[in-house]
């Protein structure tokens, strides 16, 4: 009999869980594979299990760098970037990164740290209001109040990240609740009665659009990062081919449409392409494919697309209208949506005449750039595409060289261009290029990095050395924050206010600082040499790529002016 | 204009903290907000009295308001035929001489004195905003000395009048 007790009590000691124990269980339900993570005292009984754990789990040298690895994990995978933070200090540190996810709709699923249950609300050590930091820049939040909770509110997280319009979502966990013991919890349902995203497109909209399309003289499509994580590029090419419609991108959308298809016409906005833009101000019908109509690509409102029909489709019905009126709306995925029209199999427009105009715009003013004796970094970019035959990942960090990056590598597939858009985050590129490569472990990853953003996320080479990743790290170094001092050129009379940066570390020993091979390239021969030589191996190398200092981004359109009032057209 | 959009939400921890700063983030107009219990358990409504530039700004609140997960309905119900209330306790300085006079306008408004002092009276006025600003304009030269008003609470009417053309949003 006591025998007996004995043992039923420690059968019952052995089934008891923690909190902890509960959280990786769910993550291991959810297939995650890599954790981005920074630990500390809020989190340690967390840690505790991640020692035993076969998740992989990747230790940045800055929280901020993890959730910008989770961020191109997410964008090149399409799975939900996981980051794991401390509470306090290191919860503050991700705010920029959950920020950039937001605006760029990225599915993560972040925890953090919190100070024990009965402590939280006396400014107990490293206590910070994390719900009430990260609620305007989380799709949504939840702090875990009963251990029982934590299986259904990880299922409810990914859920919400990875569904609808994706985005980030935080998990704040008090440390006492990861740490309690209790008894396997019953399994709770999904509750979200709030939250119904709209996947199938209405049918009556889609024949309108479809009808449109066949009535229309100058029709584009203006294709988003919404094709991108709709998944849906190889639908936009069959309904593009089927209609005989060009397709303009956004710079988040690069990758959605083939840059070599002859209905191709190139990237629209701030520094897009003439026939682009010039597209977007003339067309007659204007098809929105997953694209939020931001202020960079749009110019000044008053001017844009002034003679068209504007149909967008999206997913987030906010999105509609929000920016430009719109006469077609259409709520959905992208993919169903494409699919939808393609079904439709309606009479393609007449419109050989606008497909000549677009080719003649495409032919009259490309992009263009002086030769000269310093290396220009348009002619780096076209050499790194021919050599990778346009299908390395390009991941960037944010200034000149992520324009011209734009510009001058073409992306003939979905899923190879990894880049900070609505937030324009410095740093971002490093430590985003870490995660690309850890999503796609067999492709060329290549970090286009300025030399002022790659020293906002330096630390982030230890990571890449210790987990061996080939990442090509280019830095397009100008010696100042490029995309400042061109402002300051055109707009500010060559009042170059704190824009040059002359004095730096010299990157190639910082590199072998790092157990990293560098090299500093000063001429495109020397380029040619290089590239041939370390673009294929297979391990990091790091490129101070000294160009043309004074070089700037053409076409631009000033703040304030119309798609149609570019500057630096032609040479 | 003015607008009144009312909602239901899960009362979740933190879910006024979202409405609230979903307002200032979109830089959106609020003129009052009211917060209560209904019917359902763990739902509550929230009533929310706004100031827009245009039926296109009310309709882009509404569906900001839609997004967020713990919100379970939104109607602009500014167009349809609704019950709105509000209350107001307002605290009004009193002389011998303006007691009666101010008993006099309380009676047609239907208000009712809740509390006297030696050289105060505490009013409780209940019914549709232009009422309750109407009654303070005209207790105004007494001498308001404190003020409270809840903002409205509302909901649709039983019968929608046909007359009243609802008015017709895109179809998102
Ligand atoms: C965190 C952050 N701080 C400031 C800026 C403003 N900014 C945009 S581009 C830029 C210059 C970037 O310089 P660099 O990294 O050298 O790139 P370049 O423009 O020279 O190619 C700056 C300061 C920003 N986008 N992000
Ligand atoms: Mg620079």
């Amino acid at each position: 009999m006591l025998q007996q007790a004995a043992m039923a009590e420690s059968k019952a000691k052995t089934e008891m869980v923690t909190g902890a124990d509960l959280l990786l269980e769910a993550l291991e339900k959810e297939k995650v594979e890599v954790i981005f993570g920074y630990p500390g005292g809020a989190v340690l009984p967390i840690y505790d299990k991640l020692y035993d754990s076969k998740i992989l789990h990747v230790l940045p040298r800055h929280e901020q760098g993890g959730i910008h690895a989770a961020e191109g994990y997410a964008r090149i995978s399409g799975k939900p970037g996981v980051v794991i933070a401390t509470s306090g200090p290191g919860a503050t540190n991700i705010v920029t990164g959950l920020t950039d996810a937001m605006m760029d709709s990225l599915p993560l699923v972040v925890f953090t740290g919190q100070v024990p249950t009965n402590v939280i609300g006396s400014d107990a050590f490293q206590e910070a209001d994390v719900l009430g930091i990260t609620t305007p820049i989380t799709k949504y939040n939840y702090q875990v109040r009963r251990i029982e909770d934590i299986p259904r509110i990880v299922k409810e997280a990914f859920f919400i990240a990875t569904s609808g319009r994706p985005g980030p979502v935080l998990i704040d966990i008090p440390k006492d609740i990861a740490a309690t013991v209790s008894k396997p919890p019953e399994e709770q349902e999904i509750k979200l009665p709030g939250y119904q995203p709209t996947v199938q497109p209405n049918y009556l909209q889609i024949r309108k659009l479809s009808e449109a399309v066949s009535r229309a003289k100058k029709p584009v499509i203006l294709a988003g990062a919404g094709v991108l994580l709709g998944q849906a590029s190889s639908e936009l090419k069959e309904y593009a081919e089927q209609q005989q419609l060009p397709v303009i991108h956004t710079l988040l959308g690069l990758g959605g449409f083939p840059a070599d298809h002859q209905l191709f016409v190139g990237m629209a906005g701030m520094h897009g392409c003439y026939a682009s833009n010039m597209g977007l101000s003339e067309c007659d019908l204007l098809i929105n494919i997953g694209a939020r109509f931001d202020d960079r690509l749009t110019g000044n409102l008053q001017f844009f697309a002034p003679h068209a029909t504007v149909a967008h489709i999206d997913i987030d019905p906010a999105e509609i209208g929000k920016n430009v009126p719109t006469a077609i709306p259409v709520v959905a995925d992208a993919k169903e949506a494409l699919k939808e029209l393609i079904k439709q199999n309606g009479k393609p427009p007449a419109h050989s005449e606008w497909l000549e105009q677009i080719h003649k715009w495409q032919e009259e003013y490309p992009y263009h750039y002086g030769e000269s004796d310093t290396l220009k970094p348009q002619k780096v970019l076209e050499m790194l595409y021919e050599k990778t035959a346009g299908d390395a990942i390009v991941v960037t960090d944010v200034g000149q060289h992520q324009m011209w990056a734009a510009q001058y590598y073409q992306f003939k597939k979905a899923n190879r261009w990894v880049t900070s858009g609505g937030l324009g985050t410095m740093g971002f590129g490093l430590p985003a290029s870490i995660g690309a490569q850890l999503a796609d472990p067999e492709r060329c990853v290549i970090a286009v990095l300025g030399d002022g953003g790659f020293q906002m996320s330096t630390q982030e080479l230890t990571v890449i050395k210790e987990l061996n990743l080939p990442i090509k790290i280019a830095i397009f170094n100008n010696l100042s924050l490029g995309m400042v001092r061109q402002w300051q050129e055109i707009f500010y009379d060559k009042r170059y206010s704190h824009s040059k940066i002359p004095i730096q570390p010299s990157f190639v020993k910082l590199a072998e600082a790092y157990g990293i091979k560098g090299y500093e390239i000063n001429t495109a021969e020397e380029a040619e040499v290089l590239f041939e030589e370390v673009l294929n191996s297979r391990e990091p190398v790091l490129l101070d790529i000294r160009i043309d200092p004074d070089e700037n981004v053409y076409p631009m359109i000033a703040p304030g002016k119309g798609l149609h009032e570019m500057v630096g057209v032609k040479p | 204009m003015k607008k009144i959009i009312s909602m239901t939400v899960l009362n979740r921890p933190g879910v006024l903290n979202r409405i609230t700063n979903l307002f200032s983030k979109r830089n959106y107009n609020i003129e009052s907000i009211s917060v209560g219990l209904t019917e359902q358990e763990g739902v509550s409504r929230i009533t929310c009295v706004i100031h827009v530039e245009s039926d296109r700004e009310a309709e882009q609140i509404t569906k900001q308001l839609n997004k967020q997960i713990d919100i379970l309905k939104v109607t602009d119900i500014s167009d349809q035929a609704i019950v709105a209330r509000e209350l107001a306790l307002i605290k009004v300085l009193t002389t011998p001489q303006t007691r009666n006079e101010l008993y006099a306008l309380i009676e047609p408004f239907r208000a009712a004195v809740i509390d006297i002092s030696k050289d105060s009276l505490v009013i409780q006025i209940t019914g549709e905003s232009d009422k309750i600003e109407a009654f303070i304009e005209l207790i105004k030269p007494y001498g308001i000395k404190e003020l409270a008003r809840t903002g409205t609470t509302a909901f649709p009417r039983g019968t929608q009048k046909p007359v009243n053309p609802q008015k017709t949003y895109s179809i998102v």
